[in-house]
């Protein structure tokens, strides 16, 4: 809502400075957004009227006009279409100084002396745009100096409101908070009705009064076609940012800005019969002021007469039956919608109308009388005219009620912590409209008809605390509790995770949630995605099914900025259908490039399959299951080189390299690797149990033997203690310390080398009985995995 | 002189001309070995008449103590001195870069949500969280948006086309939390939301920190000293604030609230930093809580937001684009 403060003070003629007034409206819940001058600084310009214009001799598109600036004339050369005999307009003098420091001095165009320039409103920034110089009212007193006489010297107010308050779309209700806060006098116009000298009505029907239950008309006969709207109105329009059109339409707009009634006004001539507000029927189509063509629904009402629809009720009037030149007898609408039907209509039409805003809103349902008269006024001042009297029909059951709030004293200082004196109270209720009554425990106050947002005691609260100001409210603290509460040791917060990872190297990302489809169906990811209905772009179309997408993005982008090892984590959402909405939160690592940053003191090996299973098993060191690695046949990783993660039986991941083939897609020359885990399943972390440590020394054999290429490791290992036996608990740690098939190797075949080192709790062993050991495993690895032992 | 004095007048001189601990031993041998001068002395010692020997004795054993502590003295200088020799030659220069391995660390959002979990952790609040794709009843129905209310349209909701949507703020956590929490409550929800809007100044998805605090003394201006000692604390400053009246359906009296922000030029502004109120008591029905009996606060909070003020970040989109040398700029 923008305004004009010259405006404002007319209706309530504060003291205080305009910065303060801001300060006191933004305080009260109407954010002043904006402040700006009514136009640009500029001195010396005045009225003049041209009383002669010829075409330059030297240029087709300038004319030299003689020009009457009162105490002299003047040559002055002008470009603009519009300059011509008779014209009062604006005329900046020589030593004149526009917005932007443009001194205005003696000129010479194409040889032709110019004393002075005649300006157009973009020149004195009163607006962004224009098609001529300006163009007065032909009583504008010539020498006037122009920024008084368009009475320049204000601001334009723009005041963001929150949807409850529509009762500040207008000069009334602004105008009552400035005067409630400041205890002061609004002065509303007088609004007198008008004497009618016709006896017409048009018959208006209400066929859907739960839509529309007020609809006010009245008939006004032979306007002057002739007529212009008067400056100060143009003015007080252009400052709320709406055009001047016609002067009928132009009061409907005032009177809206002043007193907060949309209207609308029809050509009498177009209508058949009667007014009938109905329900649009399916497809009924329009052509709307603004050209469109509507198709409507049943959801839209509509103002019609006995043969078709005129208008989009409360938001937009139809083009043929608008008032244009030709029109003398109109007849003018000030009704009441119900703001749900009004609701998204406008958006519905791709047209967005200050009707509209306000009426899905909520208008005054006790205004539109009032707001008849007040522009039957305005209209017949300005084009003359016949008017007939007001009809207003009515559908009782359907206009809104007063609603009767009652508020204790004590619910009062329950919600707000302290007290506000109760004479204080009442005064903030009754300057604010609301008729109160205080019995000296509680207040009922009745809610006044342009209110939409009292309902409850609640909302009367917040009334007081907003005039009392919540810069007064003191600052208390909560009462807080003291007891400790239980930190589950077992399991895992979210952020010591994160801080491992970062200690792991890993850098944290965050991609968004959605992803596109065909990103979803490159991966080869699961197919069934949710879809959004309403998605910003084919990238962002669908909830992810995993991570991989967003981090191998990141990966991508990164790599293309010369960042060539990486090292990411996410965790986050991932979202499925199942027989219900699946959204657990996963966490994926991803690892390419070297193992550690290019430097001088290491040698340096690229990322592998063993780096992020290394890591994995670092962060998963605190399970209370041993882990275990199988072979995994996930269709967006490496078919040779991934494995699914088990704790306690349970699959909580999957690690291995990432495709090739997603990664040539995707143009990443480098293999990734990565690792996904279930939150779930690795949040459960032992809780820490003591047990014996021996203080017996450790001995040690070592073992190589060479196997067939396709007995894992696991199997090894589990072999070895399993020949163990029983004794298998003196195996203290089984070692792995070499893998290696080359010279000496026949192929298909591998030697593994490993120390087994042994150490009994109680007492020191024997070589002997270690040789024993040794010899079982040996045996049971050479008769049951083909093993040879080397030598 | 005698001899003896002049012997160890000799041993010593050459002790302490001695280079090395080689050439000193080789004096010690010269002196002190088997066939050394003082040694030789010594085993002359019987050859001397029986009333000398006694003080001959003493004085010898006490010319070989000199010279003993005499070579132990040097021997450990010249020990000293090789030792520092050697390692001087081990030298390296300190300044070459350690070994490293790849840093790694949190995102700037996580770790401005950590910061305000902890700071609210302090006094009590535990934290509570919420699905994403939420359903019309705990995103807006039981948060007091009636069906078409143009507080929904200014949420710019994503939708699915089932009905469910995209949680457009943390608050649908409240009513969570309301039906499986018993007053008095003091929770708060972090977390991901998303609204269709996507410029300089807006993503399609960011964070939330919702908080609710439910009893039978909760009120507004405790609100406001929460709120007060929340932003002093999180921006470590006696930052002023100020809650102005706004409108949320969901809380009845609403605030949002600015925080008084010094510029770089020194001029001072007031940045809207969270929005906050009294929980509508529509809202505590929905809730299951009596509303006669208690009464609560709720507030939500942009981490984003929070994180470019504390940390002077420019560009909010920065934030997602996940280019390491921005995030690189926030590890620990």
């Amino acid at each position: 809502m923008k305004f004009s403060e010259n405006w404002l003070k007319q209706w309530v003629n504060y003291d205080q400075s305009s910065a303060a007034v801001m300060e006191q409206l933004t305080m009260l819940g109407l954010e002043v957004d904006g402040v700006e001058p009514a136009a640009g600084e500029f001195s010396g310009v005045v009225v003049a009227e041209i009383i002669a214009c010829e075409k330059h001799p030297d240029a087709d598109k300038l004319k030299v006009c003689v020009v009457n600036a009162g105490d002299e004339t003047l040559q002055i050369v002008c470009g603009a279409p519009n300059a011509r005999p008779g014209l009062k307009t604006a005329l900046s003098k020589i030593g004149a100084v526009l917005p932007g420091n443009f001194k205005i001095k003696k000129s010479k165009l194409r040889g032709v002396e110019s004393h002075g320039m005649l300006c157009s409103e973009v020149e004195l920034g009163i607006s962004q745009e224009s098609d001529g110089i300006i163009e007065l009212p032909v009583d504008a007193p010539v020498g006037e100096n122009v920024a008084v006489y368009m009475n320049l010297n204000d601001q334009v107010i723009d005041v963001d409101l929150t949807p409850n308050r529509a009762d500040c779309f207008c000069m009334r209700g602004v105008a009552r908070e400035v005067a409630t806060l400041n205890y002061l006098e609004i002065n509303s116009p007088k609004i007198d009705a008008v004497d009618s000298s016709l006896t017409e009505r048009i018959k208006v029907s209400l066929a859907a009064p739960a839509q529309c239950p007020i609809y006010g008309s009245r008939i006004i006969k032979g306007i002057d076609n002739a007529k212009i709207t008067p400056l100060w109105m143009k003015e007080c329009l252009r400052r709320s940012g709406i055009k001047s059109i016609h002067p009928v339409v132009d009061v409907t707009n005032y009177v809206m800005l002043e007193l907060g009634q949309p209207m609308h006004a029809f050509d009498l001539d177009k209508i058949d019969g009667s007014i009938i507000v109905r329900m649009a029927n399916l497809n009924e189509a329009l052509q709307l002021l603004d050209q469109s063509e509507a198709k409507l629904t049943d959801e839209f009402l509509v103002i019609a007469d006995e043969n078709k629809a005129l208008a989009v009720a409360g938001v937009i009037g139809g083009l043929d039956s608008g008032v244009n030149d030709q029109t003398q007898d109109i007849i003018l609408e000030s009704a009441y919608f119900d703001p749900a039907t009004i609701m998204g209509k406008s958006r519905k039409l791709g047209v967005h109308t200050e009707s509209a805003l306000r009426f899905e809103r909520g208008v005054d349902w006790d205004l539109q009388a009032v707001a008849l008269e007040r522009a039957t006024a305005l209209i017949t001042d300005i084009c003359g005219g016949e008017v007939a009297p007001i009809h207003v029909e009515r559908a009782e059951e359907y206009i809104p009620k007063q609603q009767t709030i009652e508020l204790t004293v004590e619910h009062l200082r329950k919600v707000l912590g302290f007290d506000v004196q109760t004479d204080k109270v009442t005064q903030i209720f009754n300057d604010l409209g609301f008729a109160a009554n205080f019995d000296g425990k509680s207040w009922t106050v009745k809610s006044p008809s342009w209110r939409f947002d009292l309902a409850i005691s609640e909302d009367l609260i917040e009334e007081v605390v907003r005039v009392v100001g919540y810069d007064q409210m003191p600052s208390h603290r909560l009462a807080s509790t003291d007891a400790i509460r239980i930190i589950p040791e077992q399991l895992k917060q979210i952020r010591f995770i994160k801080n491992q990872l970062a200690d792991l190297g890993y850098q944290e990302v965050i991609n968004y949630s959605f992803v596109g489809e065909k990103q979803v169906s490159d991966l080869k990811l699961a197919q069934d995605v949710f879809a959004l209905a309403n998605p910003l772009n084919k990238e962002m179309a669908v909830m992810r099914t995993h991570l991989l997408p967003g981090v191998l993005n990141n990966i991508k982008s990164n790599l293309a900025r010369q960042e060539h090892e990486l090292a990411l984590f996410e965790l986050g959402k991932v979202f499925s259908k199942a027989d219900d909405i699946k959204q657990d939160d996963v966490l994926l690592l991803a690892k390419t490039g070297q193992q550690s940053p290019e430097q001088w003191s290491q040698n340096n090996d690229k990322v592998d399959f063993f780096t992020i299973k290394g890591d994995v098993e670092s962060l998963l060191a605190d399970v209370p299951n041993e882990l275990g690695f199988e072979v995994s046949a996930q269709s967006y990783l490496h078919p040779g080189r991934q494995a699914c993660i088990k704790s306690d039986g349970q699959v909580v991941g999957y690690l291995g390299q990432v495709h090739p083939s997603i990664c040539q897609k995707m143009k990443i020359k480098q293999e990734v690797y990565i690792a996904e885990l279930n939150i779930d399943g690795i949040q459960q972390v032992k809780l820490p149990a003591w047990q014996s440590v021996s203080k017996f020394p450790q001995v040690r054999r070592d073992l190589a033997v060479i196997i067939k290429d396709e007995v894992t490791w696991s199997e090894v290992s589990a072999a070895v203690r399993k020949s163990l036996g029983e004794e298998a608990t003196i195996l203290y740690k089984l070692c792995l310390f070499d893998v290696y098939n080359g010279d000496n190797i026949e192929k298909g075949y591998k030697s593994l080398a490993m120390a087994m080192i042994f150490q009994e709790k109680n007492r020191t062993l024997e070589d002997k009985e270690v040789d024993k050991l040794v010899s079982k495993a040996v045996s049971f690895l050479t008769e049951q995995l083909n093993a040879e032992i080397r030598s | 002189m005698s001899d003896l004095q002049q012997i160890v007048s000799d041993g010593l001189a050459q002790i302490n001309a001695a280079s090395s601990v080689q050439a000193l031993d080789e004096v010690r041998v010269q002196y002190l070995g088997q066939k050394g001068t003082v040694t030789m002395q010594l085993k002359q010692l019987g050859q001397l008449p029986p009333e000398v020997r006694k003080t001959a004795g003493q004085a010898i054993n006490q010319a070989k103590g000199q010279l003993f502590t005499a070579i132990q003295e040097k021997k450990n200088t010249l020990m000293a001195a090789e030792l520092n020799e050697k390692l001087m030659d081990e030298a390296i220069d300190v300044t070459l870069p350690g070994r490293q391995m790849g840093r790694g660390g949190v995102h700037p959002v996580s770790r401005t949500m950590q910061r305000i979990i902890d700071l609210f952790s302090q006094v009590g609040f535990d934290v509570v969280t919420g699905p994403e794709i939420e359903d019309d009843f705990h995103n807006f129905e039981a948060l007091n948006f009636p069906a078409h209310h143009p507080a929904r349209a200014m949420h710019d909701t994503f939708y699915f086309p089932d009905g469910h949507l995209l949680r457009t703020h943390t608050s649908p956590v409240q009513i969570r939390a309301m039906k499986t929490m018993q007053p008095p409550i003091k929770i708060i929800a972090p977390g991901k939301v998303y609204r269709s809007d996507s410029d300089q100044t807006h993503t399609p998805m960011f964070h939330q920190v919702e908080g609710l605090v439910i009893g039978e003394d909760v009120t507004f201006a405790s609100l406001k000293g929460v709120l007060n000692q929340f932003v002093n604390a999180f921006f470590e400053d006696d930052l002023q604030i100020r809650l102005r009246p706004s409108y949320f359906p969901f809380t009845e009296p609403s605030a949002e609230v600015d925080v008084e922000w010094k510029k770089d030029d020194g001029s001072i502004d007031w940045l809207e930093v969270l929005g906050c109120g009294m929980v509508h008591p529509n809202v505590l029905r929905s809730g299951g809580i009596d509303p006669e009996k208690y009464t609560g606060f709720a507030f939500g909070l942009g981490v984003e937001r929070f994180a470019m003020l504390r940390y002077g970040v420019q560009d909010l989109r920065n934030f997602f684009e996940n280019d390491m040398a921005f995030l690189r700029q926030f590890q620990s």
